[in-house]
């Protein structure tokens, strides 16, 4: 088994699954952690102490919502003193003036607030919640801090068309980074795949868009696009390779070497309260199922281009070839390629006929039936 | 932009030092640079104080063997390159 002697670099911590908003394309898995599951301040603690001496850089703290949880600022707090650059991956939903001075005190690192919109309207349909207003409050707010400030814009068929609108967010705020990532089709955002993928022309557009964003924002802001790798020639690095760079942690210590790798049948996780991050690191057979290149498939196996991106990802070989070990789908060279291109064509078919019906003043406005992520106990 | 020889780089919000395993890293928002041997000696005098200027003559005595003027080139094109990464701001220079 190759690879194991690398270190992981980041930690990923899900610190709960407890979320005021209800996104349509949450990354979080199906099944959601209740609250009486979750880690302690003190388990936590622990588990950034054990990830400093793996090796681990960064620690991104994200959920669910972190801000639910009511020891953030000492979880914040500790894991800068276990030596991890800290970034908080929020909605700023739960937050004031007072909390957030304490968060900077505390030694946050990055702060990366999410944004489901440029109009407040899409923005509180697909948040399922009214968030728009406060995000732009935790904006103006930041502006008294010196700390790294990225924007995320989750980007999809419903808003994607409010780029100049986030752009212009972006440039009344001058982060130093701004994220425009695609939905990625996982659990809640596979469910509801059909109404948030962009078709062909609504991403031309966003790219022509970006391309001059990122010109003219250059020194400023760096731009940075995650495209819907169901339109990509070649599938994406996921995780920078199984195993490879990332550990995620669950709110209940369950230790993941991706966000989705639960849909994956026959993988056996396990967790910080029974060994340390080191020999799960090290040793686990979740860890070691994707490792190298003994489990890959033609064309993988030869393919010139397999230590660049590990075969793409396997949680999504496994929601569309139903095989964990097959080449990406969305790869040009996968054999199962003509499934996403089928997904692709119906999708781009019927977004046609609809903009027929518009343009003949057929005026009926279909309200997309979203299976909203509900928040858990 | 062309680089002010009186300007003073410094780390960019949300960027700074870092150590692991006996690796000097600069830990930026979602990534991270390891650094040896000159980009170590450059980024560390990243702190606001030094001018540009400053930096390029105390690294052409640390680098005597180079060319002076390769050194410079070298130092101002890596400072280029952090800045559009977001890694560096440059103060202006006193006036």
């Amino acid at each position: 088994m190759s690879s194991t002697s690398q270190n992981p670099l980041a930690l990923v911590a899900e610190l709960t699954h407890r979320c005021p908003l209800h996104c349509v394309y949450c990354s979080n898995p199906l099944e959601l952690q209740s609250r009486s599951s979750e880690l302690s301040t003190e388990e936590w603690s622990r588990v950034f102490q054990e990830a400093d001496a793996a090796g681990v850089l960064q620690a991104d703290f994200t959920g669910g919502e972190p801000l639910a949880r009511p020891d953030i600022v000492d979880l914040v707090r500790n894991a800068r003193a276990a030596g991890l650059y800290v970034s908080l991956i929020t909605s700023g939903l739960p937050l004031d003036e007072v909390k957030l001075d304490l968060l900077v005190d505390a030694g946050l690192d990055h702060f990366q607030l999410s944004f489901q919109g440029a109009r407040e309207a899409t923005a509180n349909d697909i948040s399922g919640t009214k968030s728009h207003q406060q995000k732009l409050r935790v904006l103006q707010w930041l502006k008294r801090y010196r700390i790294g400030l990225t924007l995320n814009f989750v980007i999809h068929h419903r808003n994607i068309d409010e780029l100049e609108g986030m752009l212009a967010i972006v440039e009344a705020s001058s982060p130093g980074c701004v994220e425009f990532a695609s939905v990625q089709y996982y659990g809640w955002g596979f469910a509801n795949r059909d109404q948030l993928m962009p078709t062909r022309e609504q991403l031309d557009r966003c790219v022509d868009l970006l391309d001059r964003a990122e010109e003219r924002l250059r020194g400023k802001t760096r731009v940075v696009f995650v495209v819907p790798d169901y339109y990509a020639k070649y599938p994406k690095p996921c995780v920078g390779g199984w195993g490879r760079k990332l550990m995620l942690v669950q709110p209940n210590g369950d230790v993941l070497p991706c966000h989705a790798a639960q849909i994956i049948p026959g993988l056996a996780f396990e967790n910080v309260k029974n060994r340390t991050l080191r020999e799960i690191w090290d040793s686990s057979a979740a860890f070691q199922k994707f490792r190298g290149e003994a489990w890959m498939q033609e064309p993988c196996k030869s393919c010139d281009r397999r230590s660049q991106d590990f075969g793409g990802c396997r949680c999504q070989a496994m929601l569309l070839a139903s095989d964990a070990t097959a080449t990406d789908p969305v790869c040009s060279l996968s054999p199962q390629r003509p499934k996403v291109d089928a997904i692709l064509a119906n999708l781009n078919k019927s977004a046609s006929a609809g903009a027929g019906l518009a343009s003949h003043a057929v005026d009926v406005p279909v309200k997309p039936s979203w299976l909203y992520r509900p928040n858990p106990a | 932009m062309s680089l002010d020889a009186n300007s003073r780089p410094r780390l960019a919000p949300g960027c700074r030092m870092g150590e692991n395993n006996n690796q000097r890293v600069l830990l930026m928002p979602e990534r991270a640079l390891r650094l040896n041997g000159p980009s170590l000696e450059i980024v560390s005098r990243c702190d606001g104080k030094n001018t540009v200027a400053q930096i390029v003559s105390e690294l052409q005595v640390i680098y005597s063997k180079a060319q002076p003027q390769k050194v410079e080139e070298d130092i101002l094109g890596y400072l280029q390159l952090l800045h559009d990464q977001r890694a560096l701001d440059f103060e202006p220079g006193a006036p």
